[in-house]
């Protein structure tokens, strides 16, 4: 049970704040590494013709479809060290992937993927070629020509691709309430934490929080707005 | 076949699926139930054919806040009588409803081979398990009855930082089925279930480490005006019912 808070800021006490901070610190680790595989995914099923591509392609839109509860089940089932998986990363590392915040960044990856990688595509694909041609002309290997010329023209839609990426996490509570175990400070995210204070009829910090949380999701909604007006 | 006359025969279908006409019953129930109310309910229609039960499962807690804000539930099976009551004190529910209609008992549960049954201590001390599995003490009756229970073993600031927290009785359960938490404790209810009967192996934690788990059932506002929903409630008291609540792993109370 979560011990009497000693001090409110704002309303809210600290094992919210603390969720909070949890939720954010996801949503940001969360995003960095959707930057550092979206983008050369992204690339890549724009420019492939492989036949594969279409599958790989539909396999990352997928989580914007699919009940969180599947991702959780699933995940939920991989990670216990019953199964394959779950026993590798057991015997590699000696921890659990289930109730963990590693197993929690991992979740967050599937879930938000689609929400980076396909405005990663858009932007990448609305640089003109003649562009990426005369770099290429001009000797440019192709990995300089996508960081020198490719991503910096890309880079509003790059940005918009992050944000959304980074918003979604914070959004995310079927796929936690299935595999975090509500632990503080490890799995007990925003959305888990209030819906904790509302089974718990704490309705005043519930009211608090969830202000809160409207705000920092709004703030980072229109900042994508900002962005893609002035994109266009 | 014209367009509405097929658009008749589908709603047509649909009342017919629905069961649109006969008395039906809205329940909703604690997880510890979730598997003898299968049982109870195929006792509840042997009496009372064509009746239509609806259930809903998860925790007291969470369905104490949904009532109280106008869930569409005719009774609420809780796994404690606090929930029940707070409803009754928040005008939600019928007082003369109110019935005890089982008594919860835990047990320490695990699919782990390896680890020694032979106390609550000598699981909870054992450093295989990783991860040990309880119910939201803040909302789930038998997560607060697990708590105490650690509590007064002595063993909760040794369990602490390894122990994670099931939204409800039965997705604890799932955490020590599916192997993601090494033990946990859950209720009887489930480990007897015959969906889980045989996986593992239990030990019941004695009554006294907690408060009792008396459960209760009470009638809504709305499940007040539904006679189906009144006799649900009786039989919950009857012989028959009894004898499922005591096969399902409860203690009785004193007969009404």
């Amino acid at each position: 049970m979560t011990p009497e808070p000693a001090s409110a800021f704002l309303g809210i006490n600290y094992p919210l704040w603390q969720a909070l901070w949890l939720t954010l610190k996801l949503a940001a680790i969360t995003t960095v590494i959707l930057g550092v595989l979206g983008l050369p995914l992204a690339h890549w099923l724009n420019t492939t013709r492989r036949r594969i591509a279409p599958v790989i392609e539909t396999l990352v839109t997928l989580p914007i479809v699919l009940p969180p509860t599947v991702i959780g089940f699933y995940l939920l089932v991989a990670f216990s060290p019953e199964q394959s998986p779950g026993r590798w990363w057991l015997d590699t590392f000696g921890t659990t992937l289930a109730f963990s915040f590693t197993g929690l960044v991992i979740a967050s990856v599937l879930y938000s993927l689609p929400f980076a990688v396909q405005p990663f595509q858009a932007a990448l694909k609305s640089v003109p070629p003649e562009l990426l041609d005369a770099g290429r002309a001009l000797g440019a290997t192709p990995l300089r020509t996508f960081l020198r010329i490719h991503l910096p023209l890309a880079r509003r839609g790059v940005a918009a691709g992050l944000t959304l990426a980074f918003a979604h996490t914070l959004g995310e509570f079927g796929v936690v309430l299935m595999i975090g175990g509500s632990i503080p400070g490890e799995t007990k995210v925003a959305s888990i934490a209030l819906y904790d204070e509302v089974q718990k009829l704490s309705y005043p910090s519930a009211h608090a929080f969830a202000a809160l949380l409207l705000v920092v999701s709004f703030a980072l909604l229109f900042i994508v707005t900002l962005l893609q007006r002035r994109a266009k | 076949m014209p367009l509405s006359r097929l658009l008749a025969c589908i709603t047509a279908l649909g009342f017919v699926a629905s069961g649109q006409g006969a008395e039906r019953v809205s329940i909703a129930a604690a997880s510890d139930l979730v598997f003898c109310l299968e049982a109870l309910h195929a006792e509840f229609i042997k009496a009372e054919p064509g009746t239509v039960m609806q259930v809903a499962t998860g925790s007291s807690g969470n369905f104490h806040a949904q009532i109280r804000n106008g869930a569409p539930y005719d009774v609420f099976l809780s796994a404690d009588l606090r929930y029940p009551r707070a409803l009754i004190t928040a005008g939600a529910a019928d007082e003369s409803s109110l019935t005890l209609y089982a008594i919860g008992r835990i047990v320490v549960w695990t699919l782990r081979p390896d680890l020694d049954l032979e106390s609550l201590a000598s699981i909870v001390r054992n450093p295989l398990v990783r991860r040990f599995a309880i119910a939201n003490p803040d909302h789930a009756p038998y997560g607060l009855a697990a708590h105490q229970a650690l509590e007064a073993s002595g063993l909760l600031n040794e369990v602490r930082p390894r122990l994670v927290l099931g939204e409800n009785i039965s997705q604890t359960a799932q955490f020590v089925q599916t192997g993601n938490a090494d033990a946990g404790i859950v209720a009887m209810s489930l480990v007897l279930a015959p969906a889980l009967a045989g996986q593992g192996r239990w030990m019941e934690l004695p009554a006294d480490l907690h408060a009792p788990l008396e459960q209760g059932a009470v009638l809504t506002t709305r499940g007040a005006a539904n006679p189906a929903a009144r006799r649900y409630l009786e039989f919950l008291r009857s012989p028959a019912a009894r004898a499922i609540f005591e096969r399902y792993g409860f203690r009785l109370p004193a007969a009404p």
